[in-house]
């Protein structure tokens, strides 16, 4: 077996090496597949929160990543036509600002998973998983039928939104702006498992009546999870329509949902890196086999099937062994 | 007024019913002893105190009512629970579960560590991978770092090795001299329970038959209802 650290630190290394030699090879597609894969892995980072220390099985997370898409999409739509944003009471002006459409992606991504959390966290089990899959086509259909900012269609960016110090339509720069908040969203992610908050929510998880009788309300950890595992997968979100200059209802289908959970079940379940792993292989294996067949999702289902049946761990778990996110 | 002050309780499984009328109180700084045969309520009376089932009747921790609260608020009011079977979270390590589970007061891990100084020497050890007696002196300590002022102890001894047992025994008897807690036991055996409770109620078919000193239970009584 594989020390856990070690996979990761390559993990760590690959993502930087590889995008390295694509600027110094002059391969900038490389380079987008890498900021695809990392931003695919931000998103399913915010999902193992949920999935992974929650035990929360949401077949909805796409509505948050489409959440922070469209934000993007409208903020970066109404700065580009010059237009306010008519929000009712008042109206706001449009912005190219990544740091703002974040913010703004993070705020209401969150709002969005507490409202879902509040009203799906007191079923569980299959319940669970059909009322977030519920409301992630409820915003699918709600995004197809928005006329005003592209229905069925969609609808495009021209320029790259801005960045201070940085030129985002450089590949390598956007690659490492996203590099850098993967980096800081695991970092905080490490932190909370190991902070009170993440211990207790582990626990709810094993042990949802045991925790009561200990003082904490596992609703609220839960809850607690949820919000902020959607507000990871918004901005990841944001991120991706940055990246595609291209915002559509597809980022709020339940397939999206699905693949998400196809990356942290990949590489491994409740591991800290395990989505990133996910991600890495996953685009890895578009790209290659998809370059080979069009079928190529066959094999990705052979490849987790194998997973699912042989290594619970996912990748990493069948590198490293068993063991949790604390470890 | 009494610490927890319990009366007429009635509890029931789906339409089983386990409690007919408990009758109980209990002050702080008090140790009570809870006993009865098998299947008489005393883990039923516990997991009602405890809001873990639906119950009825008057139930009172320090002029709350109880039954307006839902079990976590009920242990945030200061009622912590040494489950039977321990119950710890296996995947945690010793330190996770105490971490996981403190609230602010005098109960600390250095306070925990000096009560069973073996949690201290397995703490980075995973919960699930302890002995069944240092599972247990987890379950004890994990309560404690919830700063009870009523401590519930579910069969803390039952299974256990003799050894282990002792130290359980003498942990339980530090924190009554040394602390102004109230505890609620049940356990087996009689002797250990004379040794430390100040007063015993008996339970039989999920009623109170017998309240009273501990020194006023003859050995008639705890024969009648308890067979020892």
């Amino acid at each position: 077996m594989i020390a856990e650290r070690h996979v990761n630190l390559a993990l760590v290394l690959g993502l930087i090496v590889v995008p390295s030699w694509a600027l110094a090879a002059d391969e900038p597609f490389t380079i987008t597949l890498a900021t695809r894969a990392v931003i695919l892995a931000l998103a399913a980072v915010g999902l193992n929160i949920a999935l992974g220390i929650g035990g929360l099985v949401s077949l909805g997370h796409a509505a948050f990543f489409g959440i922070g898409g469209y934000v993007m999409g409208i903020l970066a739509y109404h700065a580009q036509t010059f237009t306010p944003l008519d929000l009712g009471a008042f109206s706001i002006a449009g912005t190219k600002a990544m740091p703002v459409i974040w913010l703004a992606a993070i705020v209401l991504s969150a709002f969005v998973a507490a409202v879902i959390g509040a009203l799906s966290l007191r079923t569980s089990g299959v319940y669970f998983i059909m009322i977030t899959l519920a409301f992630g086509q409820m915003f699918y259909y709600f995004a197809v039928s928005w006329r005003s900012y592209g229905g069925a269609d969609g609808m495009s960016i021209y320029v790259r939104n801005s960045f201070p110090g940085l030129d985002t339509l450089v590949p390598i720069q956007f690659f490492a702006l996203c590099l850098v908040l993967l980096g800081l969203v695991l970092y905080l992610n490490a932190r909370l498992v190991r902070s009170r908050f993440g211990l207790a929510l582990d626990a709810a998880r094993q042990v949802p009546l045991r925790v009561r009788t200990v003082g904490l309300d596992p609703l609220r950890l839960k809850l607690a999870a949820f919000v902020l595992s959607g507000a990871v997968t918004g901005l990841a979100g944001a991120l991706y329509a940055d990246l595609n200059r291209f915002v559509s209802p597809a980022m709020f289908s339940w397939q999206f949902s699905g693949e998400i959970m196809v990356l942290v079940i990949l590489g491994g379940t409740g591991r800290l890196f395990g989505p990133v792993l996910g991600a890495v292989v996953f685009v890895a294996l578009e790209h290659f086999l998809g370059g080979l067949t069009d079928f190529w999702q066959i094999y990705l289902g052979i490849i987790l099937l194998l997973i699912v049946l042989f290594a619970r761990g996912g990748i990493i778990g069948l590198l490293c062994g068993k063991r949790g996110l604390h470890d | 007024m009494s610490l927890l002050a319990v009366s007429a309780l009635t509890a029931s499984y789906g339409v089983s019913q386990a409690l007919f009328g408990v009758d109980l109180e209990l002050d702080e700084g008090e140790v009570l002893a809870v006993m009865g045969r098998n299947g008489m309520g005393k883990t039923t009376t516990v997991k009602a105190i405890c809001r873990m089932i639906r119950s009825q009747g008057r139930l009172q921790f320090d002029g709350h009512d109880l039954h307006a609260l839902p079990s976590f608020r009920v242990a945030r009011l200061g009622i912590g629970l040494v489950p039977e079977g321990r119950r710890c979270f296996g995947n945690l390590t010793v330190a996770e579960n105490l971490i996981a589970t403190a609230r602010p007061g005098p109960w600390d891990m250095r306070r925990v560590a000096y009560l069973f100084p073996r949690l201290d020497e397995r703490r980075n050890q995973r919960a699930a991978s302890l002995s069944g007696g240092e599972q247990q002196m987890l379950a004890i300590g994990r309560a404690l770092m919830t700063n009870p002022r009523l401590l519930i102890l579910d069969e803390a001894t039952e299974g256990l090795a003799p050894i282990i047992r002792q130290e359980i025994r003498a942990a339980i008897a530090r924190l009554k001299s040394e602390t102004a807690m109230a505890i609620l036991v049940i356990d087996k055996s009689l002797t250990d329970l004379r040794r430390v409770a100040d007063r015993a109620v008996i339970l039989e078919r999920g009623k109170t038959v017998w309240s009273g000193r501990m020194s006023a239970l003859t050995r008639q009584i705890s024969q009648r209802f308890v067979g020892v």
